[in-house]
């Protein structure tokens, strides 16, 4: 068994050491981007399956660059135009795949719940690229790894997370990974889009948008969707940006310089000014450049890979 | 003809008479001829030693689904019925949500028919409320009762036109059967998987309000208060909803309830790891609607227990949390786990539990059985209760398998079940 287990399905069940594991195994991952050779051999000869259930561009994209830096080879399926769309079940799916001998999948999924349900089921190792409304982890450790770079501590930090946190798997990895870390965490929406038992996961709930930014050190601008208003949790995009919209004036009353973060993709004028997402406190585009470190380092150790030589894996060694 | 029996020496407990006492019980020509000690012994009698066994009325089970017509490869009448016989039960009520729906004398008439045919527990149909269940016409109610309905429902679904609840209500009073109710206020629970709370919170799934079931328990209860009709509220599951049937049985309606063993046994917990076998509906909720649940029980806001046994097969529950059916087995470990959690567990005493799995839901809906008194049906369940076994679905004679119980060490069950004095079920601990 690996530093972490089999699979990689949340953060809700890994311990305080395993994340900073991640985080700190992520570090000299930083510098294979940076290099004109984006290589390094960690992963060679393993097979890595994306299975993609639901649309993504940003998060498979940064899984498949972190599996090809890592050597790997790797596949992508897309649910449409595969025999997923013909009706075959999930568990079929993964236990074909895993009879061509592969070695990981990594799974994003519209139900919550489908990575541990496949985790369970077949023998490769799983990784969680989100699953319904239940956890992100990756974007999760890669937004703690950003907080990190910008503050140098998560501990202490007030974090507050904006928005839509009821459907928001990356708000629920966040509330874990935060929490364990050491952090306050904060979230502030509509009281229609907070999930019911907030509070209990030790939460600090903030129902006006002023109060967050009056508190907080970093906020985490979530995506809201259209859907939400055709649904009927809010009335209109317009008054939500009203109301709960993070905007220059706003961010001009804080006591202190707030860290803007967003897990993207973002809808600009609805949860966020441009101002603001553009602005000298945003680190929105050191996430993304993050997500490859954090998803390389989560590769390496699930493969097997030990911590301490990461640094050498880098440079020659294999994962074994 | 069979032969008169005397099942002798046993603890005969029955509510119907207040009788829990050493005696012994003569079956005659498919019924109960005698009750009581040195009872004279006819010509051919079989005399068959129940001591340190308990005899008791036939279990009866107002709320199951055995899925024939229409899904036959996950249960028929026939394999419903021998669940229900291995479970103690002799009598069981069929829910219409069949394919197609049980909503016409001929629809109930096939019911009836196979649940003769099969011989085991006595199968009584439950009629549809509504034609094809769609909530909008009034199936024939005065047909389906005289081809044996014994109760009307919608079960699976709410009936949410309140029109069409009170027209039932009103109706039914006609023909003097319950309307039984699957309490859901749809657009509350639209989409919901599981209870509303912490727990679903936590695992990303949508949750359903406990006031989604409390709204149409509040609204069923004024129905029957306009109407006089007599309302039955399937498998409740809240707190809320037991103090609503509370006020107004204290207002002397004519409002009945049941509640699952599931219900008063596991709460919304049992769905960590995404487990489907604890996706059902109502939802399983939180510890404190539990304790409600069984404090209804013990004070009789609560009638009865129902299994609301409901087969699936294996390939549905086998998927994520969103995607599975909702509903799980129960009349194979419905005694077993009230036995163990009830009455092992200080709720009620047995002469209570067997009122509440026997007398009441027959007396609710009709029934012959639910007692031993001289001339009733020979419907009897001989339980020993000191059988410690583990619940295994692999030999369950359900088709299904769907149990979240799978493992469980439970105390007591049924080792003889006699329908019209006819054994339908012998086995669990050694043979008597």
């Amino acid at each position: 068994m690996t530093a972490l287990g089999k699979d990689l399905v949340g953060l809700e069940h890994l311990a305080p050491e395993q994340i900073r594991l991640i985080l700190d195994t992520a570090e000299p991952f930083k510098e294979v981007s940076e290099r004109p050779i984006k290589k390094v051999p960690a992963l060679r000869g393993k097979t890595i399956v994306n299975l993609f259930f639901e649309a993504s561009t940003r998060t498979r994209i940064s899984f498949e660059f972190a599996e090809k830096r890592l050597s790997a080879d790797t596949v992508n399926v897309a649910a449409t135009g595969s025999s997923v769309s013909k009706g075959e079940t999930l568990v079929d799916t993964a236990k074909n795949l895993e009879a061509m001998r592969i070695d990981m999948v990594v799974i994003r999924h519209g139900a919550s719940g489908a990575a541990q349900f496949l985790g369970s089921r077949i023998r490769s190792n799983v990784i969680n690229a989100g699953d319904g409304k239940h956890e992100h982890p990756t974007q999760a450790l890669l937004d703690l790894l950003t907080i990190r770079d910008k503050h140098g501590k998560i501990e202490g930090l007030k974090v507050c997370l904006v928005g839509d946190i009821l459907h928001s798997r990356v708000a629920r990895s966040n509330i874990w990974g935060l929490t364990k870390l050491g952090a306050q965490v904060g979230v502030c929406g509509p009281r229609t889009l907070l999930p019911r038992g907030i509070e209990e996961l030790g939460v600090t709930v903030f129902r006006r948008i002023e109060d967050a930014i009056a508190w907080a050190d970093v906020l985490n601008v979530l995506r809201l969707q259209l859907e939400r208003m055709e649904k009927g949790f809010i009335p209109s995009l317009r008054e939500y940006y009203r109301v709960f919209g993070v905007t220059v004036e706003r961010l001009e009353r804080a006591p202190r310089d707030i860290t803007i973060m967003h897990p993207g993709p973002m809808n600009r004028g609805v949860e966020i000014d441009s101002r603001v997402a553009d602005g000298s406190h945003s680190v929105i585009l050191d996430q993304v450049t993050n997500g490859v470190a954090v998803r390389m380092a989560v590769l390496y150790l699930l493969a097997g890979g030990r911590p301490e030589l990461a640094d050498a894996a880098k440079r020659g060694g294999g994962a074994e | 003809m069979t032969r008169p029996l005397l099942l002798a020496g046993g603890r005969v407990i029955d509510p119907s008479r207040g009788l829990d006492q050493t005696a012994d019980v003569l079956l005659q020509d498919g019924k109960i001829t005698a009750v009581g000690s040195n009872l004279g012994r006819p010509d051919g009698v079989e005399v068959r030693s129940v001591a340190g066994r308990v005899v008791a009325p036939g279990l009866v089970d107002i709320h199951v689904h055995l899925r024939e017509p229409g899904n036959e490869d996950v249960e028929t009448v026939a394999t419903g019925a021998r669940a229900a016989a291995a479970g103690g039960f002799t009598a069981i009520c069929a829910m219409p949500n069949t394919d197609p729906v049980t909503d016409n004398q001929a629809a109930v008439g096939f019911v009836v028919r196979q649940g003769v045919r099969a011989g085991f527990a006595r199968v009584h149909p439950i009629g549809a409320v509504s034609v094809g269940q769609r909530g909008e016409k009034l199936a024939e109610f005065g047909e389906m009762v005289g081809a044996g309905a014994v109760a009307v429902s919608d079960d699976g679904k709410p009936v949410y036109s309140s029109h069409l609840m009170r027209t039932a209500l009103e109706y039914a009073h006609t023909f003097g059967i319950p309307v039984a109710d699957h309490c859901e206020e749809p657009t509350l629970a639209s989409g919901g998987v599981m209870h509303e709370g912490l727990v679903s919170s936590r695992l990303g799934l949508k949750g359903i309000p406990s006031a989604a079931e409390e709204i149409m328990v509040a609204r069923d209860i004024l129905l029957a208060e306009l109407t006089g009709g007599h309302v039955h509220l399937c498998h409740m599951s809240t707190r809320g909803s037991v103090e609503l049937i509370r006020r107004a049985k204290e207002r002397g309606l004519a409002v009945s309830a049941e509640v699952t063993p599931h219900h008063f046994t596991l709460t919304d917990h049992a769905c960590e790891e995404y487990d489907t076998h604890a996706k059902m509906n109502p939802p399983l909720r939180e510890a404190g609607d539990v304790a409600a649940l069984r404090s209804a029980l013990k004070e009789g806001v609560i009638d009865c227990i129902a299994s609301d046994h409901a087969p699936h097969a294996y390939d549905a529950k086998e998927a994520a949390f969103d995607d599975a059916p909702f509903g799980i087995v129960g009349l194979e470990t419905a005694f077993g786990i009230a036995h163990t959690e009830l009455v092992r567990g200080g709720v009620l005493s047995l002469p209570a539990l067997i009122e509440r799995m026997s007398t009441a839901p027959a007396k609710l809906f009709h029934l012959a059985g639910g007692t031993l008194a001289p001339g009733a049906p020979a419907d009897v369940v001989v339980l020993d209760l000191d059988d410690e076994w583990t619940v295994a679905p692999e030999r369950f004679f359900s088709k299904s398998r769907n149990s979240p119980f799978s493992g469980r060490r439970l105390t007591g069950r049924a080792v003889l079940t006699l329908v019209a004095g006819k054994p339908v079920h012998e086995g669990g601990s050694p043979a008597l």
